[in-house]
């Protein structure tokens, strides 16, 4: 019987392969079903022709109908048979095109999964990843676009992954399906098609390691999930107007490496969080807390924040444009952080657009 | 890829129909004496009798603050308990409710871990981070306890995919009042469970009341079970939860289940003697009667399973749960504290 290849091709360039997001996660599966039978995944629609946005495309003919099927829309349910199966020795994956359908996990993901192996006496593990897209594209409005990963940055027991990119989304996978304890991946459908190197064995990308993506000398952007996207395309223009900024990307939100910030933040002494979420109480607020802490008593620092508006999302694109930073709106937070005396500067709008929105086409 | 010949298979395209779940692999031979052993009056009243007796001591205890955990009492519901658990198997599993002190102790759980969790010590079964709402004993297959009700359900339809996933032949057995019925998880996972045909045993302790609220102020009718058949699961209704009725209906069950039949449903009409959540008892609040509790108590499955054996045989089993239960307290008392430290271990595994 010949075995199906469980790598995609992508392309080659400089003898390197380059892969897209989506085709990132769903190699990332199949390399861990692969190797480790106890790996099922579940959840509505991974099994059907458009198969979550193509992120779990090819796994139903790989590893068949048993480790990989649909559910009923009952995401409480579901996510309890997770919990069960987790702690029966299983590595189940339950997706979620949304991550706004994650709130009808909120029990089990909050009151079980979360604290069992503490309230347990350590008897039990739950290692199970739950997949989540931010379904941001156009026009989804309040409920289809939402990035709640503050929710789950809160609880102790729950690591939060929010990879950025094909390599990150590939090791993430794997070390989230690896780890012994419940793994939240928030995706971003904005960087599905984005395309990086990407290794075509399984690699780790593990809990708890920020990365520095660019190097700067007069302000430090950390972003959070496609907002470091938006950062280094920030980064770029603010190049152009004399301001060297170093951009950082935590990769994984909860266990935090605030420690790569703090070092980066103790070098520039001004730093812009841009979060892809809300700022109150969110993970903005959290890494502007702890750099508060760790650099108490230094000197002088600055910190701001860009995020969501402080409204739900609306659909018409007139709101819309205004309701999320932009690569215009993080680089004048930016430049008025590092020249606090210089005249306001915003990049010409043209050339502001998120930048991954104008790959997208509609209709939806 | 894989190296053996099972993942291989699983590899392959699968042209079966969509939606249950592949037969379970043929049960595995009996792995102990307990299981489709006849009913034996002696063992289940000891049973019975064992989990009124360890209650009775916690509820003595409870005014001297030497339990650090509130407690929910199931005393006169231990016969539902102890029927659905004794023909069971080790392998087999079972999940209770936040009132789960007879599941645990009736599917096997650790006693003296049991009376040291609700002393908050460090031999507790959940080193003293659990409480009386969260027993758990994986080695005897007791799934743990949850104080969100309903929040176990789901769990242990989880636990019966696995069992079915790896063949091990095993069905878990999910306790839940009639409240948790109320909840959105349960008719999701009846439905699951029901589609996947999980090895579930449902069994629904319906003592009438969620803490004080009757049947009457939340159930718009009260066919439960006729509720649960439309998913295609075998309901049962036992209005007085008779021990033996309740056994004998479960023993019949497992074959099937075990070979893959699916999930079945049993409601047990009960009686809880005591408050929701305490020691005493709660007859002058006004929300039920002494009366009740008096055609409850003709009822109770200590009194008849006792019955059933002669004066002497009953002292004997009697003298011997009085000694395990003074050496299961002596040892919660002799027990240390966790460590401080304690605090942060096992936040993660």
């Amino acid at each position: 019987m010949s075995s199906p290849k469980l790598t995609w091709p992508g392309r080659i360039e400089d003898g390197r392969r380059i892969l897209r997001y989506v085709d990132a996660l769903s190699e990332a599966a199949a390399l861990e079903m692969a190797r480790d039978e106890k790996v099922f995944l579940f959840g509505l629609d991974v099994d059907d022709h458009k198969s979550i946005q193509g992120s779990t495309r090819g796994l139903l003919e790989k590893f068949g109908k048993d480790r990989v099927f649909t559910t009923p829309l009952s995401e409480d349910a579901m996510t309890g048979i997770a919990i069960g199966a987790a702690m029966a020795g299983m590595r189940p994956i339950h997706v979620h095109i949304r991550m706004d359908f994650l709130m009808l996990c909120m029990n089990q993901i909050v009151n079980i999964a979360s604290k069992a192996r503490y309230m347990y006496g350590g008897q039990v593990k739950v290692p199970m990843v739950v997949r989540s897209i931010i379904g941001k594209s156009w026009g989804q409005g309040a409920q289809h676009s939402q990035a709640l990963h503050s929710l789950f940055m809160h609880l102790p027991g729950m690591k939060v992954a929010a990879p950025s990119n094909a390599h990150d989304a590939k090791g993430c996978t794997i070390a989230a399906i690896r780890d012994d304890n419940p793994v939240l991946m928030m995706e971003h459908r904005l960087l599905y098609p984005t395309e990086a190197f990407v290794a075509e064995g399984a690699y780790v990308v593990p809990p708890g390691r920020s990365r520095v993506c660019r190097f700067g000398r007069d302000v430090t952007i950390v972003g959070v999930s496609n907002m470091v996207v938006e950062a280094l395309r920030a980064a770029e223009l603010l190049a152009e107007a004399g301001v060297s900024a170093e951009v950082i990307d935590p990769i994984w939100l909860a266990p935090l490496d605030s420690e790569t910030i703090v070092e980066s933040a103790r070098r520039t002494r001004k730093v812009l969080i841009a979060d892809n979420g809300w700022l109150n109480c969110g993970a903005s607020a959290e890494i502007a807390a702890r750099l508060a802490e760790a650099l108490a008593g230094e000197g002088p620092i600055q910190i701001r924040r860009v995020g969501f508006a402080p409204t739900p999302c609306p659909p018409s694109p007139e709101l819309e444009n205004a309701f999320y930073p932009n690569p215009g709106t993080i680089a004048a937070a930016a430049y008025a952080l590092a020249k606090p005396d210089a005249p306001a500067w915003t990049p010409d709008p043209a050339r502001t657009k998120l930048a991954y929105q104008m790959q997208f086409k509609g209709p939806f | 890829m894989a190296d053996s010949g099972v993942a291989g298979t699983m590899m392959a395209v699968d042209s079966r129909p969509p939606g249950p779940m592949p037969p379970a692999k043929p049960p595995k031979a009996k792995s102990s004496n307990v299981g489709s052993a006849k009913a034996d009056p002696a063992r289940l009243y000891r049973a019975v009798r064992r989990i009124r007796r360890v209650e009775e001591e916690v509820a003595r205890i409870y005014p001297t603050d030497k339990i650090k955990s509130p407690v929910h009492l199931s005393i006169g519901q231990e016969g539902v308990a102890v029927g659905v658990c004794d023909p069971l198997e080790p392998r087999d599993a079972v999940s209770g409710t936040y009132r789960g002190h007879a599941t645990y102790l009736a599917k096997g759980g650790d006693l003296k871990a049991m009376i040291a969790e609700l002393f908050g010590k460090d031999t507790g079964c959940a080193r003293g981070k659990g409480g009386s709402m969260h027993l758990v004993d994986m080695k005897a297959n007791v799934l743990g306890c949850s104080a969100v009700v309903g929040t176990t359900v789901p769990v242990a339809a989880g636990f019966a995919l696995a069992q079915k996933r790896l063949g091990t032949g095993a069905v878990v057995a999910c306790f839940l009042g009639d409240g948790a019925s109320e909840e959105g998880c349960f008719p999701e996972t009846l439905n699951f469970a029901a589609l996947h045909k999980l090895p579930v045993i449902f069994v629904c302790e319906n003592n009438g009341f969620a803490i004080h609220e009757p049947l009457a102020k939340r159930w718009a009718t009260d066919k439960l079970c006729e509720r649960v058949r439309t998913y295609g699961i075998p309901a049962t209704r036992f209005a007085d939860s008779d021990t033996l009725k309740i056994r004998a209906h479960v023993a019949k069950a497992l074959p099937k289940m075990r070979a893959g039949g699916g999930p079945i449903f049993l409601e047990c009409l009960t009686w809880r003697w005591r408050e929701h959540v305490g020691p005493g008892e709660d007859y002058d609040a006004g929300f039920r009667s002494k009366a009740e509790l008096a055609k409850w108590q003709k009822k109770d499955p200590v009194l008849l399973l006792g019955r059933k054996l002669d004066k002497k045989a009953r002292a004997a089993i009697d003298a011997e749960i009085e000694a395990e239960i003074a050496e299961a307290i002596a040892f919660a008392e002799a027990s240390p504290w966790p460590a401080t430290r304690e605090l942060f271990t096992d936040v993660f595994a």
